[in-house]
């Protein structure tokens, strides 16, 4: 598996680190048990294009959210995470 | 058909022409009393038992390809009890008593070899958790011994002990450890559940269940038509969220993908299983003389079966710092497996809130050496509608009453970033 940073540009998988599905979001400071018991521990474990957070470790150091098909691990695209990085390549 | 040494004599004089089948490849009924989804290692197992300890006959494995041709064909065989923890200490030693008289239960050669396994450690530090885990194990009655390096050196004279940065301060040893053939145990069980009157369907995907008005399980949809069934159980280690999506469940587990590596075969090496404690490499050697061995999951969710070459080379480094010499040696084969990996790294057996329905997953990367162990509380578990006393404590809602068994601190991911 290779991951076209779009900073970097295409790079070898072990200079990645992987955080997993993008979709859970943290809840709100006041959410319910409920809620947070679902954030911390139940996953969709999706079998098929699934949209993750990856870390380029070894190079930009950039948050990257990744679409990738857990079926066949191809990687249909590659954008900065919402954050900083986004902001400056106006993503 | 009974195997013996007067059986095997027999068809020795006979050119071994008069082998029969070892176990019946069943068609579905109509209607089972219990229908376990899942023909691995912990499916046939749970037959088994629900067949012999618990007088269930009327018992069903479905398999969507051939029996054995998931994790329990991919894997390094390790059978092991040397846990820490209230909950994996009781089950785990429980499974390995079982494995102790496997091949008598069965009446299969399932080539059950206490060889030992030995945890390598590397620190201080790393010594004095080891001699923890030991005392609790002996607390626990499982034998468990400390060695130092003068031990270490004499059992395994071969390994690098002039490693500066991970230096080999001595190991933690279970004599009673050791390795199994990975397939036999599949075909042992099948071949004991089947002459016990259990249904063994392959090619038999199930691809929905069948619910009453009360939303409980009443059967599976199948590509082999519909069977109705008092109790289903899962047996389908990588593929439990899929299958329980089917029933509207979501599960506390990611599905990912660890790899094993077999090297070219070489003569008699490594006596036992051992652990590279500084980084995350184990090792033995099958009877073929192969080096088998592996590391840590590749890191992502997978569902494909095949892993990377970065994880490929961080294995082999962790080898090429115990025992420089495997450097040498060709790599032959490798594989993935995709590994239930729960949020704390501990199994799940558990009725699920789905009447009808109960779980057995979450099995990471130990689910070879749990397999009769798992086989036998899933069972009493099917039958007895109650938990079994040694896997009390791998409940599914363990997650929610912060009641987790964290044996290694991780779960599917550590977040170590």
């Amino acid at each position: 598996m290779r991951i076209v940073c779009p900073f970097c540009g295409e790079r070898e998988l072990g200079e990645f680190t992987y955080l997993g599905d993008a979709k859970p979001a943290r809840p709100a400071a006041g959410a319910s048990e409920d809620d947070v018991f679902d954030y911390v521990y139940l996953r969709d474990n999706i079998a098929g294009a699934m949209s993750e957070h990856w870390y380029h470790a070894g190079g930009c150091r950039a948050w990257l959210k990744v679409t990738r098909n857990t079926l066949t691990h191809e990687i249909s695209s590659v954008e900065p995470a919402a954050g900083v990085g986004a902001a400056k390549v106006g993503a | 058909m009974k195997y013996s040494i007067f059986s095997l004599a027999r068809a020795a004089f006979s050119g071994h022409k008069t082998w029969q089948r070892t176990w019946r490849d069943a068609s579905p009924k109509d209607h089972y009393d219990v229908v376990i989804i899942g023909g691995g290692g912990h499916g046939l197992a749970t037959a088994w038992f629900l067949a012999g300890e618990y007088g269930i006959r009327n018992v069903a494995v479905l398999e969507k390809g051939w029996i054995g041709s998931g994790n329990a064909g991919r894997n390094t065989t390790i059978i092991r009890s040397n846990y820490g923890l209230p909950g994996n200490t009781g089950f785990y030693e429980l499974s390995m008593k079982l494995w102790e008289r496997m091949e008598q239960d069965l009446n299969y050669n399932t080539m059950v070899s206490q060889r030992g396994v030995i945890n390598l450690y590397h620190s201080d530090a790393q010594r004095d958790a080891y001699a923890r885990r030991g005392n609790t194990m002996r607390i626990n009655g499982i034998d468990a011994a400390l060695l130092d390096l003068s031990a270490v050196k004499k059992m395994m004279p071969f390994l690098n002990f002039d490693n500066a940065r991970f230096p080999v301060q001595g190991g933690l040893l279970q004599r009673r450890g050791g390795t199994a053939r990975h397939d036999a145990v599949v075909w042992g069980y099948a071949h004991a559940a089947s002459a016990l009157g259990v249904d063994i369907i392959q090619n038999c995907e199930v691809s929905g269940f069948v619910r009453d008005a009360n939303g409980k399980v009443t059967g599976v949809e199948t590509s082999r038509g519909k069977i109705s069934a008092g109790k289903v159980g899962m047996a389908v280690a990588g593929s439990s969220s899929r299958v329980a999506a089917m029933a509207g469940l979501r599960l506390p587990i990611e599905s990912h993908v660890l790899q094993a590596f077999v090297s070219e075969a070489i003569k008699p090496l490594i006596p036992n299983v051992m652990t590279f404690g500084a980084g995350h490499f184990y090792v033995s050697q099958s009877d073929k003389g192969g080096l088998v061995f592996g590391g840590d999951i590749d890191g992502y969710n997978s569902y494909a079966q095949r892993g990377n070459m970065s994880v490929m080379e961080d294995v082999c480094e962790g080898g090429m710092a115990l025992m420089p010499m495997i450097g040498r040696v060709r790599l032959l084969r490798q594989w993935g497996g995709i590994m239930d990996m729960s949020m704390d790294g501990s199994p799940i057996i558990d009725k699920t809130p789905v009447d009808g329905l109960y779980l057995n997953a979450g099995w990471c990367y130990g689910g070879f050496k749990a397999t009769p162990g798992s086989g036998l509380v899933f069972a009493h578990l099917l039958a007895r509608d109650e938990l079994h006393k040694e896997a009390a404590r791998f409940r599914l809602d363990r997650f929610r009453r912060g009641a987790v068994i964290d044996e290694k601190g991780v779960g599917a991911q550590p977040n170590l970033h």
